[in-house]
């Protein structure tokens, strides 16, 4: 018992990670798009989770309603809307490879084991929450927004023009080609 | 602040003429001339603005994020001016298959833009946020033909695998800042070189190279290359060939020698197997394309594992070598898939090496074009393929790479071979053998060749003062 109570956020991480991580996979082998696009839900929701573990309340809310809320929407709202059903088993090109891929898998799961039992070896550090700006003490919300307009300004202004992009590709790429425009 | 905001002047520009361009394509008033005329004048104006900028030394502006010293210098005119060509190029491109130019002009603006950010940055977020404007608009454009099922595979193609990439280098940096506390390539390296290196820290640093070695298409991450090349629009695979591949070499630069110097030790050691794995491959699977943009694609992958030398060298030398080489070999690749644009080829991406033959004796002044380009990329003095080759090799054997440099020389030996394929069928092909295609004169494409036969020429004869210019760009951390 007192082992769980010292571990306990590791614990919470752990089941946090596992959980996410099975959302993942399941989005990739769930055959039916609305199960896959659900099981995308789990990990985003996962994703919150562990944002609440490092103590960035404002991400997680932000994961909430941006990515389970929102961008989830969109997806369900398009598979309903295309009406797609289950995937067909399809000639399976990849399938001889699939011993390689587990080969591959197991090297590098090792290697991302390795890579969390060297962090991990340090005293787990309490995650520092991001409440304090020169100095003073904010709110998380507060002390993100400093972050992202001042330190990380320039990146912001290059996402926002990388999501323009995003758009006019979309419109682009989704447009009808030209003979079937005259036609 | 103002004076933060006015070194951005360049960026500004390109940015805000991308957004004008795509405005007045909106409003459907103009004519494609327009768009050509608006996309030219974007790129010079910023191209005045980086000379007018001019560089800061080693002072840093938008906290730590970019550095705009002479290697941010040399590296945003040299996108500037391999965008203004492509967008030469462009125009007879877009007239014959009778495509709108806006989005498509507007899209290489923003795809520049991302390419100047890589050029200055210094601090792993935002080298990955403008390595991905570049990336996503790159995808676009390979897929620009939405009747073409090739155009469409190439864009699929690279998206998925862009995409891929970008997953692995984005999990190298997370470990990396896991590892470190800092995304800063200053603070990086202070801190490597502070103790010894943490498990996370070396597959943070593996799994970034492994996505940057994606970017500039090295073996084995090269796989999309062929297919990419071959299906997207000619004159953008003209682009992706020197401009985000140039970028990706910039950024690969910088992050190896002023973030990961400390291990250098380590990352060294793959790189140098990378290179050599890279300069065989390339070369040896060029050798069977038949389709020209396929070889060159492979051609491509070479000239990369060529660069990888003068990087894995480093010190003033080699990131001099890898500058000059990045500078000579955009404007003869520009140059040499530049007379693939003009070639009047049947059907899409369907140009055949075959398409060249007799070319000399019904358009010898293309084909004495073409033959320069093919020199030049075969590393034959007096182009300027044979000064970057020399100085790339001379880089690797004086840092002790001398077995590098000897695959180095054989392999272009070998290139020789596939790219006097084409000089054979241009000048040795006899009449009777049935005839290639011609080549179009139209008047932005030729300009913009005459400009790559020049420099071919120039940098092969004069390299003097391009070098000298270079030096001081090679001086990105006190060596």
């Amino acid at each position: 018992m007192d082992f769980l109570v010292a571990h306990f956020s590791q614990a919470v991480f752990l089941f946090l990670a596992f959980f996410s991580l099975g959302g993942a996979v399941g989005v990739v082998v769930l055959r039916q798009p609305v199960h896959a696009a659900l099981s995308l839900l789990a990990s985003f929701l996962g994703v919150a989770g562990l944002f609440v573990l490092a103590r960035g309340e404002f991400l997680a809310a932000v994961q909430v309603l941006v990515y389970a809320g929102g961008v989830m929407v969109l997806f369900l709202f398009v598979i309903m809307f295309v009406n797609v059903r289950a995937v067909g088993k399809e000639a399976q090109y990849l399938r001889p490879l699939v011993p390689l891929a587990v080969v591959g898998g197991l090297l590098f799961s090792a290697l991302a084991l390795t890579a969390m039992w060297a962090l991990g070896r340090r005293p787990p550090a309490d995650a520092f929450p991001l409440v304090s700006v020169a100095g003073q003490e904010v709110g998380n919300t507060e002390a993100v927004g400093w972050i992202l307009y001042r330190e990380y300004l320039l990146p912001f202004e290059v996402v926002s023009v990388l999501l323009l992009v995003a758009m006019v590709g979309a419109i682009v790429l989704g447009r009808k080609p030209k003979e079937m425009e005259k036609a | 602040m103002n004076a933060q905001v006015s070194v951005l002047l360049p960026e500004l520009l390109l940015a805000g003429m991308g957004i004008f361009i795509l405005l007045v394509g909106v409003l459907g008033r103009g004519s494609q001339r327009l768009a050509f005329f608006l996309a030219n004048f974007g790129v010079l104006a910023s191209m005045v603005a980086v000379v007018g900028v001019g560089e800061r030394g080693t002072e840093t502006f938008f906290a730590g994020m970019l550095q705009l010293d002479r290697f941010a210098l040399f590296f945003r005119l040299l996108f500037l001016a391999s965008a203004l060509l492509v967008v030469w190029l462009s125009r007879p491109f877009l007239q014959r298959a009778q495509q709108t130019a806006w989005e498509y002009y507007a899209l290489i603006l923003f795809a520049t833009l991302g390419m100047c950010f890589l050029a200055s940055g210094v601090h792993l977020a935002g080298l990955y946020v403008s390595l991905e404007l570049m990336a996503l608009s790159s995808y676009i454009l390979a897929g620009y033909f939405r009747g073409e099922v090739k155009s469409h595979e190439a864009a699929t193609k690279y998206f998925v695998l862009g995409a891929l990439s970008s997953g692995i280098l984005i999990y190298g940096l997370s470990l990396m800042y896991g590892a470190t506390g800092s995304l800063s390539l200053a603070e990086v390296s202070q801190k490597l070189a502070a103790g010894p290196r943490s498990v996370a820290a070396t597959a943070g640093m593996f799994l970034l190279l492994a996505g940057m070695l994606f970017k500039v298409a090295a073996v084995p991450f090269h796989v999309w290359t062929p297919d990419v090349y071959e299906g997207a629009p000619t004159p953008m695979t003209a682009f992706f060939s020197v401009g985000p591949k140039a970028a990706a070499f910039a950024m690969l630069v910088r992050v190896l020698w002023v973030g990961l110097a400390p291990a250098a030790a380590d990352w060294r050691l793959l790189v140098s197997w990378v290179a050599a794995a890279t300069m065989v491959w390339g070369n040896v699977a060029a050798l069977t394309q038949d389709n020209v943009k396929r070889m060159l694609a492979y051609s491509s992958i070479a000239h990369a594992g060529y660069t990888l030398l003068g990087v894995l060298a480093g010190g003033p030398l080699g990131t001099q070598s890898v500058l000059f080489y990045m500078l000579v070999y955009a404007v003869t690749n520009l140059g040499a898939f530049g007379l693939v644009v003009l070639l009047a080829a049947k059907e899409y991406a369907g140009e055949k090496v075959a398409d060249f033959r007799g070319l000399a004796h019904r358009q010898p002044v293309a084909a004495f074009a073409m033959l320069l380009f093919l020199l030049s990329l075969g590393g034959i003095p007096p182009t300027a393929g044979f000064m970057g080759k020399l100085y790339l090799f001379a880089a690797a054997v004086h840092a002790g790479y001398a077995w590098l440099a000897v695959v180095g020389v054989i392999m272009s030996a070998v290139s020789l071979y596939y790219y006097f394929r084409i000089v054979k069928e241009m000048y040795l092909a006899s009449a009777g053998e049935g005839e290639g295609v011609a080549v179009l004169s139209e008047a932005w494409g030729v300009r913009a060749l005459v400009v790559c036969a020049l420099a071919t020429l120039l940098f092969g004869v004069y390299p003097t003062s391009a070098l000298a210019f270079l030096a001081p760009a090679a001086k990105i951390v006190p060596w």
